[in-house]
């Protein structure tokens, strides 16, 4: 069944195995703890942000398949970029996985894979869980929740 | 076969068995249900969600049909016919549940929206009468969300506190301690009959007989157990007991609430309005009889008399009979399950009914529930509104197969393959 592959790509699965980034960060200058009550993913989120860049990132927790492989893209993803670009990747990753299935996507490298979720309503806040966790790091709240 | 049904909308009319024979048929109970014959993601649809609520049979649908092309109007007021008609059919379908329940009074039985509501409202009425400052309503640590939350809302407006008896590795309460737990301020206890993400069956004779002994009122949660197992109100000697109508093949947006008339009659009523009273003057108002106190408001209606339907529907074929079909599929589906490399089951208590819940390493049940679906196979993923059970036995969630009377092995057989199929993915 191709729309299953579609969600659970080699890549994705291989992140999920062996999330990058899965350590704390000590005393990071942003942190947020993001829950999903409908399944009870749970991530925390370090971000260490010198000047107006992004020098470090990691994240900890438990989560489906799709929410840690997102998340540990993410954090790929992030390392080196200034907070502005963070925020605007959020906004353009967001665009993505809640565009209905039937309509075009910007092209996001990497983070593409996850564009496989629109097919599967559900499990959209399980790839969105780490963005809105790093929104909420970068906004200075605590806990952020994707229900 | 034409399909077991109610012979007239909401009585208790004559009804007609046919083909079960001495064995159970359960090809025959599943022509009743017409939802299992769609298609899911172009298979046949598997449908091991039954914890979370039960498909319909026809005879159901029907009575909800009927009572709205034939006989719709509001009830306890008209003297018109329609009135007197729906009336009439209202009542009978309390009658029903007495008889279902055993219960020995139609008084004592009261018709909400859910399991939920009935607790609510004896935590708002029986508990805002009798639950003061120091006092203790204890639980068990296998409650659903709606078993916990109502006493701990109770307990932070009274000052009283919320005490909770643990369960085992096998998710079975200890009842030693549930015991120990029981003290001189207790002065409600609270379980569930049967745990919905753990399936065990709480021994709540035994929990009744404790509690009785030191004259501790009891409310049983029968959300889970009323499906799958006879429930005698009388015999169990509770003062409460609880159970959802969607979950007995029944419509959602009906529940009942069994009390105990003594204790029904001391407790002040819940909502305010319509029906409850006796009399209103802008002094003062007076309280209905029993049922109707806790009867605000014009009711479901056609929800009691859908739930009418289903209870006589399942009567007709036996709760006996159902849950002896629902415990060869229970040892069957756990025997599998438990071949399977992998793959932990959660809850094993020795009295257990119809709950697969389980884990598979290195997999998330979220994961599992999707790609399950693929293969139709409708199982629930999560913690099941029991976080505190999740938290017990350590794992975030657990994926649940829960079976109903129309369940096959064949079923099982099926959500094995889609389980490999997990595994594949995944390996």
């Amino acid at each position: 069944m191709s729309d299953l592959s579609d969600l659970y790509q080699e890549v994705i699965l291989d992140h999920n195995k062996r999330p990058r980034n899965f350590r704390t960060i000590e005393s990071p200058s942003h942190h947020a703890e993001g829950y999903n009550p409908l399944c009870g993913d749970r991530l925390n989120l370090y971000v260490q942000v010198d000047g107006d860049r992004i020098t470090d990132v990691a994240f900890e927790g438990s989560g489906c398949a799709i929410s840690k492989a997102s998340a540990s893209l993410m954090t790929d993803e992030l390392k080196g970029r200034t907070v502005t670009e963070a925020r605007e990747l959020f906004t353009r990753f967001h665009q993505v996985v809640t565009t209905p299935p039937d309509q075009p996507v910007e092209e996001l490298g990497k983070l593409s894979v996850l564009a496989g979720v629109r097919e599967f309503p559900v499990r959209v806040k399980c790839a969105s869980l780490a963005w809105h966790t790093l929104k909420a790091a970068l906004d200075r709240e605590d806990s952020t929740t994707t229900e | 076969m034409t399909g077991l049904r109610a012979s007239r909308i909401g009585g208790p009319g004559p009804i007609e068995v046919g083909g079960t024979g001495a064995g159970y048929d359960v090809a025959r109970v599943r022509e009743d249900f017409p939802i299992l014959r769609r298609q899911v993601r172009g298979r046949p649809l598997v449908y091991l969600d039954n914890a979370a609520t039960t498909q319909k049979p026809q005879a159901v649908i029907d009575a909800l049909g009927g009572y709205y092309s034939g006989i719709n109007s509001n009830v306890h007021r008209g003297v018109h016919q329609l009135s007197e008609l729906a009336t009439e059919a209202f009542e009978a379908a309390r009658e029903t549940v007495r008889a279902y329940f055993n219960a020995s009074a139609v008084e004592e039985i009261i018709f909400t929206r859910n399991a939920t509501e009935g607790i609510n409202l004896v935590a708002a009425t029986f508990g805002r009468a009798n639950v003061g400052e120091g006092d203790e309503v204890l639980i068990s640590a296998m409650e659903h969300h709606s078993n916990i939350v109502p006493w701990q809302m109770l307990c932070e407006a009274s000052g009283a506190r919320l005490r909770v008896a643990p369960i085992d590795d096998r998710g079975e309460l200890i009842l030693e301690e549930f015991e120990r737990l029981l003290g001189p301020r207790t002065t409600l206890v609270a379980v569930s009959h049967m745990s919905n993400a753990l399936g065990t069956v709480n021994p709540v004779e035994e929990i009744v007989a404790i509690a009785s002994r030191r004259g501790v009122p009891v409310l049983l949660d029968g959300s889970q157990a009323a499906y799958h197992m006879p429930v005698d109100v009388q015999a169990l000697g509770c003062d409460f007991y609880v159970a959802t109508g969607h979950k007995l093949y029944g419509p959602t947006g009906i529940g009942v609430l069994y009390g105990r008339r003594a204790r029904l009659e001391a407790m002040p009523p819940y909502m305010g309005g319509g029906d409850m009273i006796a009399s209103v003057t802008f002094e003062k108002s007076t309280w209905n009889v029993l049922p109707y106190k806790f009867e605000a408001g014009t009711p479901n209606i056609a929800g009691a008399v859908g739930l009418a339907a289903a209870l006589d529907y399942v009567t007709a074929v036996g709760l006996d009979v159902i849950g002896a079909h629902e415990q060869d599929l229970l040892a069957y589906g756990t025997s599998a399950l438990e071949q399977m490399e992998g793959v932990r089951l959660i809850g094993t208590a020795r009295r257990k009914a119809s709950v697969l819940s389980f884990v598979m390493e290195g997999i998330h049940p979220h994961d599992i529930g999707t790609i399950v679906d693929r293969e139709g196979v409708a199982i629930r993923t999560g913690h099941h509104c029991a976080q505190p059970v999740m938290d017990r036995f350590g794992v975030p969630a657990t994926a649940r197969a829960s079976l109903a009377m129309y369940n096959t092995r064949e079923e099982i057989d099926t959500l094995v393959r889609a389980l490999e199929r997990v595994r594949d993915v995944f390996k």
